[in-house]
């Protein structure tokens, strides 16, 4: 069993976004810690690209300043590894496409697995691209997480039924970044990918706070943030562990509260 | 091609799922308009009455007589309106997106060429555009903000990244995202995903068609080389495209090898990347070990980018068309060259396809033609090759 099904086994999921060498791996290890024990059930860590097309300037600058600290790809395989000496919920990779096909994307997967991860997202990845990764993933019993959006439409069906891990619906159009509302109608998808699979899903791209972590969740199986909790690390720098830990107790709380 | 949107390995679609309704959308309307009699009559009553088309195919006599081999022809695309091949493609991406009920065209703009065009389809059609520049080429190229927001655009800087070219692909397609559905992004170059790299090909194809006709013409017969610069690709694709299955026409890419493929400021992707997946395609990229994708470097803001059009790609695997890198050193020469033998101010991005072939024209026998497309005017260069030489001057 992957262990990304445990994470939705228990109720609502909560699921933080953290850039991995933002500001530097030591921190992120320690962040890592804090989000796990304040009750997250699946944490996402960016591996940083040069040029994230999918990601609003929070993310974007967090990627910059990752890079710009000299974290490489292999050494977040090191941090995973020594992540997974304690860390028990699953972990999944959040990338673009050339991270993984650089250096042979069967060796990437080979030591993602190795490292103890659990499943990738990749953005620039849709699903007519999608059996490139998913093959050398799933030897290695990786899932590949099928992202759904606004205006995927008809394609939503089709999506859902291959679907692996979870879902990622993503909550409005444009790129990832805080909104103070979201206004697609969620319910309506949500209720097409339910009709089409069991595989749960979560909601991500704009959630901040409390309210709209329990509104997105009770939508669906669980909640996914990222610029809110990469723009605190970005303001608390090394201190962060303690404010991340105090905002997913939070937000964790209010998912898990449902 | 092998398979839908794929030129070999190379293409493909790799782009978010918010945006592939949109590129499919795009898709279905190109394959249905295309062929389409009025499409087709619009489109070149565009091509001959407002960009200027066909355009020349010249003799380059000085040039030839001077350099004592091949015969030089020079395809004229600086001579069409707003001084670039860009305007070709431009004119049918609009069309086509007034077709779809767009009212809005978004486009990256690297030295600003594109993005004058985009603003000048959008002008004529009465449309809606913003236009993405790097913060740094909108430094060097306040000439080219001028025109475009004279035309109507709205410029926007973008200041992530390196400030280039690539940063402001990245944030068109960022914004697109945003907004969808009154909006085309009107991609400049044979790049990006499916089916960008099918489509502006197609549009740009008018060049290798008029000068398969103009050199049967001229010479009764087929050129021996075609010779172009190569960025994304656009003019090259353009000036290859007929002539791929005519394997006795030699098709010969000049990329921006910057200060040497043995530095780190070079452009010159075939040369120097390897195979990656970038702004929505696979292809050849200058990236480091890790996979990220690396600073380029040129004189040339229009060939100043770290990727290739997937199908220059294929045809590079295949072996049928070849790649030469070109310094700026050579690029200037021979754009001093060819302004003082031909009285013809060459873009310097064309100056790369020229310093080739001044290079290539002399190991060539008399009786050998070779056609080198000009893909631009080269007034906006003054300004740089001056300062490339130690000399200040302003605009």
């Amino acid at each position: 069993m992957n262990r990304i099904q445990e994470a939705f086994a228990e109720g609502k999921a909560f699921i933080p976004f953290i850039t991995c060498g933002d500001p530097d791996l030591e921190t992120t290890g320690r962040i890592v810690r804090a989000a796990a024990e304040a009750g997250a059930d699946l944490i996402e860590l960016g591996i940083p690209f040069s040029d994230p097309t999918a990601e609003g300037p929070v993310i974007m600058e967090a990627d910059e300043r990752a890079l710009k600290a000299g974290t490489t790809t292999e050494k977040i395989f090191e941090l995973v590894r020594e992540l997974r000496q304690d860390i028990t919920i699953p972990l999944v990779f959040m990338t673009y496409a050339n991270v993984v096909f650089s250096g042979g994307t069967e060796n990437f997967m080979k030591k993602a697995a190795e490292a103890g991860i659990d499943g990738l997202i990749l953005p620039d990845v849709p699903f007519e691209e999608r059996m490139e990764f998913e093959e050398p993933a799933e030897k290695y019993g990786l899932h590949l997480i099928s992202m759904i959006a606004p205006t995927s439409a008809s394609r939503t069906a089709m999506i859902a039924k291959e679907a692996k891990g979870f879902i990622y619906i993503v909550s409005s159009l444009g790129v990832t970044g805080v909104r103070s509302k979201i206004t697609t109608d969620l319910s309506s998808l949500i209720g097409i990918v339910r009709e089409n699979t069991d595989v749960p899903c979560a909601v991500g791209f704009g959630i901040s706070n409390p309210e709209q972590a329990k509104e997105m969740a009770s939508l669906s199986d669980g909640a996914i943030v990222g610029s809110a909790i990469v723009r605190l690390i970005a303001e608390k720098g090394k201190d962060a562990p303690e404010a991340v830990s105090a905002f997913v107790r939070e937000m964790a709380d209010a998912v898990h509260g449902i | 091609m092998t398979k839908r949107g794929r030129f070999g390995i190379h293409g493909g679609q790799y782009i978010p799922e918010t945006l592939m309704n949109a590129v499919n959308e795009l898709e279905e309307a190109y394959e249905k308009q295309k062929n389409d009699p009025e499409f087709c009559r619009e489109l070149e009553e565009l091509f001959n009455e407002y960009a200027g088309r066909p355009s020349r195919l010249y003799y380059a006599r000085r040039m030839t007589e001077d350099l004592g081999g091949a015969k030089i022809y020079l395809k004229r695309e600086d001579l069409n309106h707003t001084g670039a091949h860009k305007i070709n493609n431009v004119l049918g991406q609009a069309l086509l997106a007034k077709k779809m009920g767009k009212t809005r065209l978004i486009a990256e703009t690297g030295a600003g060429q594109h993005g004058v065009a985009t603003a000048t389809a959008a002008a004529l059609f009465g449309m809606e555009c913003v236009v993405f520049m790097g913060k740094e080429d909108i430094e060097r190229q306040a000439l080219n903000v001028y025109k475009m927001k004279l035309l109507g655009a709205d410029v926007v800087s973008v200041d992530t990244g390196t400030g280039t070219l690539k940063d402001a692909v990245s944030q068109a397609m960022r914004e697109w995202t945003t907004r969808i559905d009154d909006t085309h992004y009107c991609l400049g170059s044979v790049m990006g995903p499916h089916p960008f790299p099918t489509i502006v090909r197609d549009f740009q194809a008018v060049i290798s068609k008029e000068i398969r006709k103009q050199m049967l013409e001229k010479e009764g017969r087929l050129p021996d080389a075609v010779i172009a610069c190569v960025g994304g690709g656009s003019n090259a694709i353009g000036s290859f495209y007929d002539f791929i299955p005519d394997q006795e026409v030699e098709l010969i890419g000049c990329e921006a090898a910057g200060r040497g493929i043995d530095t780190f400021e070079t452009a010159a992707t075939i040369n120097t990347g390897r195979p990656g997946i970038f702004h929505g395609m696979k292809s050849y990229f200058c990236q480091d070990e890790a996979g990220q994708i690396a600073p380029v470097y040129s004189i040339s803001a229009g060939l100043d980018y770290p990727g290739v059009g997937p199908e220059h790609a294929w045809l590079y695997d295949i072996g049928r068309a070849r790649y030469e890198a070109v310094t700026d050193e050579e690029a200037v020469t021979a754009f001093e060259y060819v302004s003082r033998t031909e009285g013809i101010i060459p873009a310097i991005e064309s100056s790369h396809a020229l310093a080739y072939a001044v290079k290539y024209a002399k190991e060539l026998p008399k009786d050998k033609i070779i056609v080198v497309t000009v893909s631009g005017r080269g007034d906006k260069d003054c300004v740089s090759v001056a300062r490339y030489r130690g000399k200040e001057i302003s605009e």
